[in-house]
């Protein structure tokens, strides 16, 4: 009974700890993509030692893009060519077929941040309210959303990301809103 | 008043130990979240193992820190599906695809072949390290 009295709060702790512990990233020797024999191992930049002086996060990269790039830790060059049109468009889109999950928020402007117009106009969707068919399954498949988030930007497991708006407290029409959020 | 305990379903110290053993191996998977490739990581050996070179390893997050998403897939054409541009080492030292910045200017030259072709023998073009859906974690 003592033991056990002790076992259950020291797993639980151990756990807790576990979990709360600082972000890790993979050496590139270890990662099981590099050749640790590969004479660039010495060379190439470790995750680590760009990554952990980035914004956390508890997914992907464990860094948060967004915040990054909003804060100014990077700098990201825009264009390479001197006249290439960079366009940031600040447009929230509320989708509400999302059955009984809360409504899905789209915000245009930390997409355009990153994204050109036309890498997802029209290939991926087309510009028009209620044109796209989107739904989980074909996400989950590599479609649409998925075609980024599950790759490279935030992973598909950060339901509430996307599904923000709880039916509760939204008043207004979905499409396209009148006023951005502060994002 | 003293309430008597619930016949024991398995004697008290072997669950105590199943327990801590169970708690241990749920803390251990959270330590070690994926062991592997970093999130958003390529593999390209289209031609490059049929061609006596290491697969090149394409990460995403060190081009983030450095270029916006648009940069790649808008100006310099690269498709968004791993696999899917035909790029070779003849188009790229005239200048496409990544030889659009790896020209010993923007980043470094082609002559340094070992550090994109560095990966280990034997992987399979596709991402790495992402979530492992039926999308893009598979292409």
């Amino acid at each position: 009974m003592k033991l056990k009295s002790l076992v259950y709060p020291a797993a639980l702790g151990l756990s807790f700890a576990l979990l709360a512990a600082e972000p890790s990233w993979i050496p590139l020797a270890e990662d099981g993509l590099h050749d640790p024999e590969s004479p660039a191992i010495k060379l190439l930049q470790e995750p680590a030692e760009a990554l952990s002086r980035l914004p956390a996060d508890n997914v992907g990269n464990k860094v948060s893009w967004i915040e990054a790039l909003r804060e100014q830790y990077i700098e990201p060059r825009t264009n390479i060519f001197p006249e290439t049109k960079i366009e940031i468009l600040d447009m929230d889109i509320i989708m509400e077929n999302t059955g009984e999950l809360p409504l899905v928020m789209f915000p245009h402007r930390p997409h355009t941040e990153w994204l050109d117009c036309k890498n997802c106009h029209d290939k991926i969707f087309v510009e028009k309210v209620d044109a796209n068919p989107i739904n989980m399954f074909a996400i989950l498949s590599g479609q649409y959303c998925g075609q980024c988030h599950g790759a490279v930007a935030f992973p598909l497991t950060e339901c509430n990301r996307c599904h923000s708006v709880p039916r509760s407290i939204f008043t207004g029409n979905p499409g396209v809103q009148p006023q951005p959020a502060a994002n | 008043m003293r309430i008597k305990s619930p016949p024991a379903i398995l004697p008290s110290r072997l669950r105590v130990r199943l327990v801590l053993i169970l708690s241990l191996g749920l803390a251990s998977l959270c330590l070690i979240p994926q062991a592997g490739a970093e999130y958003g990581d390529v593999v390209l050996n289209r031609i490059s193992e049929a061609n006596d070179m290491r697969p090149v390893i394409f990460p995403h997050w060190f081009h983030r820190l450095r270029f916006r998403c648009k940069v790649c897939h808008g100006e310099l054409g690269f498709e968004m599906r791993a696999g899917s541009n035909p790029m070779d080492m003849g188009k790229i030292i005239d200048g496409q695809y990544c030889g659009m910045c790896h020209n010993g200017q923007v980043a470094w030259s082609v002559d340094e072949c070992h550090l994109c072709h560095s990966g280990k023998p034997g992987l399979k073009t596709g991402i790495r390290g992402s979530n492992q859906t039926g999308g893009p974690g598979r292409w």
